[in-house]
This record gives C-alpha cells, sequence and structure tokens, in this order.
C-alpha cells in the first residue's frame, strides 16, 4: 500500500474558515442525523470550492431527491433540488444552456443508480461537462432505510428483513463502462482525500464522477448493529486497505466481517481518466445563452425538402 | 406562405417565439417536431438534445429554462405519461416550458399514428397533486404556428409549463401558413427581478401579478429552487399555511390564462344548435354547422382554443342562448364532462364521441346534431343522453 494514503486521523483544521462563508445560514439546522457521512462529505467540498471561489453565483448545485440531496440546500450557490433520480437530465439542461456555468451534481445510490440509472449512464456517454458527487451509502435513508441496488449481500434492511440477497452495482465501474473519462471513489472517512479528487473533477473536462462511501448510521449502521458513526467510519479504516493497510492486515477475518453482511472493500482513488470531446464541443455549444437570435432562418427551409 | 405539416409549423413557431432549447425522446405521432428543432435550433444559436428518455427530456427543459432559454419538448400519449411529473415540477417550482402532446389512440402503446383526442383529461390531470393545467388546442396548421407563440408567450408570462394539445391530424396535415414574425413588442417574457442580489431578495415574493420574478440561475443571484413546498424564499417549509397559499396563488396566477386566449366562435349568435368541437374536430363540425344551415338549421360553433383552465364563464354564456349543445371529440367522453358541469341543468347536452383512431366526419356531426335536435324537441325527462348517442 502507498504510504501516502497512510493517514490515521484527521489532520486538518477544525471547519471555521473559508468553508463557512459558503453555506446558506437560514437553511439550518440541518437536517442530517448525528453520524451521518453526508456532512463530512460537504464540508469537504465547500473547502475546495472556498478557496476556488470568493462566491458561488457561477456554480449549479443540482440534486435529486433523498439525503444525499438535500445537502445542496445549505450551499450559498444557485442550487436546484430537482425530482427522483434526474438531477442529471436537469443538469444536462442547465450545463446546454448555461456552458459557461459550473454545473456540479450531487445524488445518491438509490437517487442515482436505481431510479436515475439512466440517466447516469447516458451522461457519462455523453461526457457533457459536469461533475457528478455520488453519495453511497448503500441503503435508502430517507425513506426508511430500505434495501438499495448497491446493498451488500446479507445486509438487513427494512425490505430485506431475511437479508439482502441481491448482487450490488458496483457504481464507479458501471460509470466508467459507460464512458466517463474520470472516476473516482472515496471514502468519508478520507475528507482530505474527498476533497482533493474533488478538485481534480472540478479541473477535468469532461464528465468527472466521484462516488464517496459514506455511512447511514440510523438505518444501516443501527439495523446491521454496525454501532454508532464514529464506530462506522472506524470500520471504514479497518476493513480497506487502501485507507489503512496495517489496521486491515491485523484485522482477523471475524474483525473484517459483520455477523450479517460483509461491507465491501472498494478500490479508492482515481480509478480512470481519459480525455474525448466533450457534449458541449460536439454541440458547438459555448458561451452564455439566452432566447435571441435570428428567426429568419425557420423561414427559408431546408433545400432538402425542396422549399 | 408554405407549405408545411403540423408539426414543422410548431418548430416554426417555437423558434419565431424565441424558443433555443429542445429536448425529446423520438415518438410517433410527434417525431417530426424534434426532427424539425434538429435542424432549426442550430442555425439559429440554439441547442438539440435527443434525450435518453422522456422524463430526462422534460428534466433537461427545465433545467435549460433555468438557465435563461425559452425551452420545449414534443411527445406524444406514452411519454407524455413519463414526463407527468416533471410536469408538476415545473408547475410548483413555476418554471416556464412548453410541452406539446400530438395525441394518438390509447391507451398504452395503442394506436400509434392514429388519431385521438384522448389526453384531454390527462393534460389537467396527469400529474399528482392539486395543479391546474394550461393547454392550449389547435385546429389548423396556421394555427400551431400562432397558438406555439402564444404559448411561450404565456408560459414566460405567468412562469408555468404550458401544454400544446395536438392531434395527429393536425400535426400530419399539410396547409400553407404565414410565417409572419410576431411583433417582438407582442412576445411576453418572464419578468425579470426587480431587486438586486442580497440576503432581503426572496425569489418566489409575489405582488399582485401572482407572478414571482425568479432570476436565471448564473446572473448574479443565489437562491433555492425545489419541488418541495417552499415559502418565498424558495426554501422548504412544511408549514401547512405557507403550503396552502402557495396552491391557491399558483391556482390563481394559472386561471389569468382565461382571459387571454379567445374562442373561435361561428354563426353562434343565433344558434339553436350549439356545436362544442377542438382540435380538427373543430374543423369538421364547422363544416357540419354550414351543412345544418343549408337545411335551414340554426347551427353555430364554439371552437375553444384553451382546453385548461376550463373558460367557465365564457361557456355559460355562450351556450346560454342554444336549445341543445353538441360536444363533438375524439375520445370516450372527456372535455364533455367539463361543458356539462358548466351548462347542465340549462341546456340539452348531446355527446358525439368517437374513439379507436379515426375521425369524427362531417356527416356524423350533421346527422347527431340532427338527431339530437328532434330529441330535445321530443324530450321532456332527463337532460342528457350520453350513451344512446356515442357513435363508434
Amino acid at each position: 500500500m502507498n504510504a501516502e494514503v497512510k493517514v490515521k486521523a484527521p489532520t486538518r483544521a477544525p471547519m471555521v474558515g473559508a468553508e463557512k462563508r459558503l453555506l446558506r445560514h437560514a437553511m439550518m439546522p440541518h437536517m442530517l442525523c448525528p453520524g451521518c457521512g453526508h456532512g463530512i462529505v460537504l464540508d469537504a467540498m465547500l473547502t475546495v470550492l472556498s478557496a476556488r471561489y470568493e462566491n458561488l453565483d457561477n456554480v449549479a448545485f443540482v440534486a435529486g431527491i433523498g439525503c444525499s440531496s438535500r445537502i445542496v440546500g445549505y450551499i450559498d450557490a444557485c442550487t436546484l433540488h430537482t425530482t427522483h433520480g434526474r438531477p442529471l437530465s436537469f443538469a444536462t439542461g442547465l450545463k446546454l444552456a448555461r456552458p459557461d456555468l459550473n454545473v456540479i451534481v450531487v445524488t445518491g445510490d438509490g437517487d442515482g443508480v436505481s431510479i436515475g440509472g439512466n440517466h447516469l449512464i447516458h451522461a457519462a456517454r455523453r461526457n457533457i461537462d459536469i461533475t457528478c458527487v455520488l453519495l453511497n451509502n448503500e441503503i435508502y435513508g430517507m425513506t426508511g432505510g430500505q434495501a438499495a441496488p448497491t446493498t451488500v449481500p446479507g445486509a438487513y434492511t427494512s425490505t430485506t428483513p431475511q437479508g439482502n440477497t441481491q448482487h450490488p452495482f458496483d457504481v464507479s465501474e458501471l460509470v466508467k463502462a459507460a464512458g466517463a473519462t474520470f472516476v473516482a471513489r472515496a471514502s468519508s472517512y478520507r475528507p482530505q482525500v474527498v476533497g482533493d479528487i474533488f478538485g481534480q473533477a472540478l479541473d477535468h473536462v469532461g464528465f468527472s464522477f466521484l462516488e464517496v462511501m459514506t455511512d447511514c448510521t440510523e438505518y444501516f449502521g443501527r439495523t446491521n448493529r454496525f454501532g454508532d458513526g464514529a464506530d462506522m467510519l472506524m470500520s471504514q479504516s479497518r476493513y480497506d486497505p487502501s485507507i489503512d493497510a496495517d489496521l486491515a492486515s491485523r484485522a482477523t477475518v471475524e474483525e473484517l466481517t459483520n455477523p450479517r453482511a460483509v461491507r465491501p472493500v472498494l478500490p479508492k482513488g482515481i480509478l480512470h481518466r481519459s480525455s474525448r470531446l466533450t457534449l458541449e464541443e460536439t454541440l458547438s455549444v459555448s458561451g452564455g445563452r439566452c432566447s435571441s437570435a435570428n428567426e429568419i432562418e425557420v423561414l427559408n427551409g431546408d433545400p432538402r425538402r425542396g422549399s | 406562405m408554405k407549405l408545411m405539416q403540423g408539426n414543422e409549423a410548431c418548430a416554426a413557431g417555437a423558434i419565431a417565439a424565441g424558443c433555443r432549447f429542445f429536448g425529446g425522446y423520438p415518438i410517433s405521432p410527434s417525431s417530426e417536431v424534434a426532427e424539425e428543432m434538429a435542424r432549426l435550433l442550430p442555425k439559429n444559436g440554439g441547442v438539440f438534445l435527443q434525450a435518453e428518455d422522456e422524463m430526462a427530456s422534460l428534466g433537461a427543459v427545465i433545467g435549460a429554462a433555468l438557465g435563461g432559454s425559452k425551452a420545449m419538448t414534443a411527445t406524444s400519449g406514452p411519454g407524455f405519461s413519463l414526463m407527468q411529473e416533471h410536469i408538476g415540477y415545473g408547475y410548483l417550482a413555476e418554471i416556464p416550458c412548453v410541452i406539446v402532446d400530438v395525441m394518438r389512440g390509447g391507451p398504452s402503446t395503442g394506436l400509434p399514428t392514429a388519431p385521438s383526442q384522448g389526453d384531454v383529461m390527462q393534460a389537467q390531470w396527469g400529474t399528482h397533486g392539486d395543479r391546474v393545467a394550461i393547454a392550449l388546442a389547435p385546429s389548423s396548421v396556421q394555427e400551431v404556428y400562432d397558438l406555439m407563440i402564444e404559448a411561450f408567450s404565456l408560459s414566460e408570462s405567468l412562469r408555468t409549463p404550458v401544454i400544446v394539445l395536438m392531434d395527429e391530424v393536425v400535426a400530419h396535415m399539410r396547409e400553407g401558413v404565414d410565417l409572419t414574425l410576431p411583433d417582438p413588442a407582442s412576445i411576453r417574457t418572464r419578468p425579470a427581478p426587480t431587486e438586486p442580489p442580497g440576503v432581503s431578495f426572496e425569489p418566489y415574493r409575489t405582488g399582485d401579478d401572482l407572478v414571482p420574478h425568479v432570476p436565471n440561475f448564473g446572473v448574479g443571484y443565489r437562491f433555492h429552487v425545489t419541488g418541495l413546498m417552499h415559502d418565498e424564499r424558495g426554501f422548504p417549509t412544511s408549514n401547512t399555511d405557507v403550503a396552502a397559499a402557495l396552491l391557491e396563488r399558483l391556482e390563481k396566477k394559472v386561471h389569468l390564462a382565461k382571459d387571454l386566449i379567445a374562442p373561435e366562435s361561428y354563426l353562434m349568435d343565433d344558434a339553436e344548435i350549439a356545436i362544442v368541437a377542438y382540435g380538427i374536430t373543430g374543423r369538421t363540425a364547422k363544416a357540419a354547422v354550414d351543412v345544418l344551415r343549408s337545411k335551414g338549421k340554426k347551427a353555430g360553433l364554439l371552437r375553444p382554443r384553451l382546453l385548461w383552465p376550463v373558460q367557465d364563464e365564457m361557456l355559460k354564456s355562450a351556450l346560454a342562448n342554444a336549445e341543445v349543445v353538441v360536444v363533438a371529440e375524439m375520445n370516450r367522453g372527456q372535455w364533455v364532462r367539463e361543458v356539462e358541469r358548466i351548462v347542465a341543468g340549462d341546456t340539452w347536452i348531446y355527446p358525439l364521441l368517437k374513439a379507436g383512431g379515426s375521425m369524427i366526419t362531417t356527416d356524423e356531426v350533421v346527422s347527431h346534431a340532427l338527431s339530437a335536435s328532434d330529441r330535445s324537441s321530443a324530450a321532456d325527462g332527463a337532460r342528457s343522453s350520453r350513451q344512446d348517442l356515442r357513435i363508434g
């Protein structure tokens, strides 16, 4: 294992500075549960953005439905809380109308891979120049802890009382296969890495996808007896050699596996990077755009049609 | 004048209205709208997106509209069903957009290239919750062009989705169209924010015009747009008073459309037999009125161009002096329910209903009207007889 990923304790300063400036204080208090990993990711994203922007006038956050999607409401930007599963479609229209805006989609595993899976693979295929952050907590949190297409086999959820029997998606592999030009995975245990990769995703020209493994303490954790938020964060480090090789190598099989469910050890870091024309480039879209143009063209008709 | 199809006139009207974004998914019998927009938009500085499905189509349209574009989609029954959630979103979040539904025979896959007027109720009731639709129904290729321009004016000025219900006959029929561009002063646009950005700015605050001055994204305002019930700041709320007030305002706002679209009224002044029909059936009915007049019958046509919201007062006064009202439509009885609701008890209503994929003919309207007239003269009991007089 690479030594640089061995960070056992957060070394970053607590959130007192620039990132706080980008919060929408009128929306507080937030609605996330104690121990939820989504707030960690929000903090990591705002830390990166605060170093880049004085304000977020030209940054648009687009989100779907679910706990993950609610975090955009706390960001003082142009924020669009859409329908379940469809944030990428709204974001596609927005980006094509205003290619100069930095458009960031925040979605979850249920929102992005289940009901919105079609939009995810097509956004990747089109290589539209937006950044998509998918918070994967392996469960439907907002609706009460039902199984998701990311839930690991064996896990107890409110719709798998005998344990989940379905095979989960490897979300990042799915998006990579669909043609995304930047695919990465991080975990809420390592907010600095989340921030670092998020920054690289923002810099990437084309569809950049960042999957962040987060913990749902209230439903996934409690139902499967994974402990509280701190326990679940520690378990991320114990199970995952890419986070802590020493701990992972010392851990016994019993420690690695919950009696009911084995949480996946998935590769972390930037998993894929490539380059090809973006959707905007293929459509020759550029600059700000509003309704004004020469309507004469409509009258001339199409020579193919003999008019 | 240019000879063109209704679907082509639809695209031309949209471009003339300033539409610069189209997101759509191929479906008969609306596909020519998308094909025309794919041809016209790049020439006019616009963007055409072929989306992966109809949810994505309307999602992208709403996104583009928030980005400042006038935006539209076009579809047919099955796709219209899939768009219903986003129609509700556009209504609650107050995003201007135009949705063209070229009606084909349904339900389900139905009759993909046969005419129908079967989506009339869906246009109003398709999305969940309390919402008032705006739906226009053109009856000629020229009117498709004209009403597309009006659809964008309505949608932009009221900040609400506007539905254009075409039937397959209007969509595929070819007629000469005057493509004169509208006077720019006649084009109504979305109201611009009157307050500068800042903590006191509330994007969903409204005045007497009932329309919020929501800015576009990326022009210096930072704000939240959501499909949740929200307050004037745009922030989600579960305050039931705020939610109730929002629903009430949205309804009042959309009802403003009722005074903006006049119906076609033909020989109605002395009409004893009033025929109510819309879309292509309105054309058939107009011909039937002439035939009935030649037979000495005082017939007239009332052809609403605005199906939703229903113009109750207009219908009530227009039909007040009729002895018999014939409502003709290509379905099993949809808009006739609205006419019944409004004039029931005042006059006799004889629906002429035909579903299954073929047009209502002039002869059918004439014979139905004559029969209805005879029955109403002889009748002294039940007010209407839908079953007896149904055709097809």
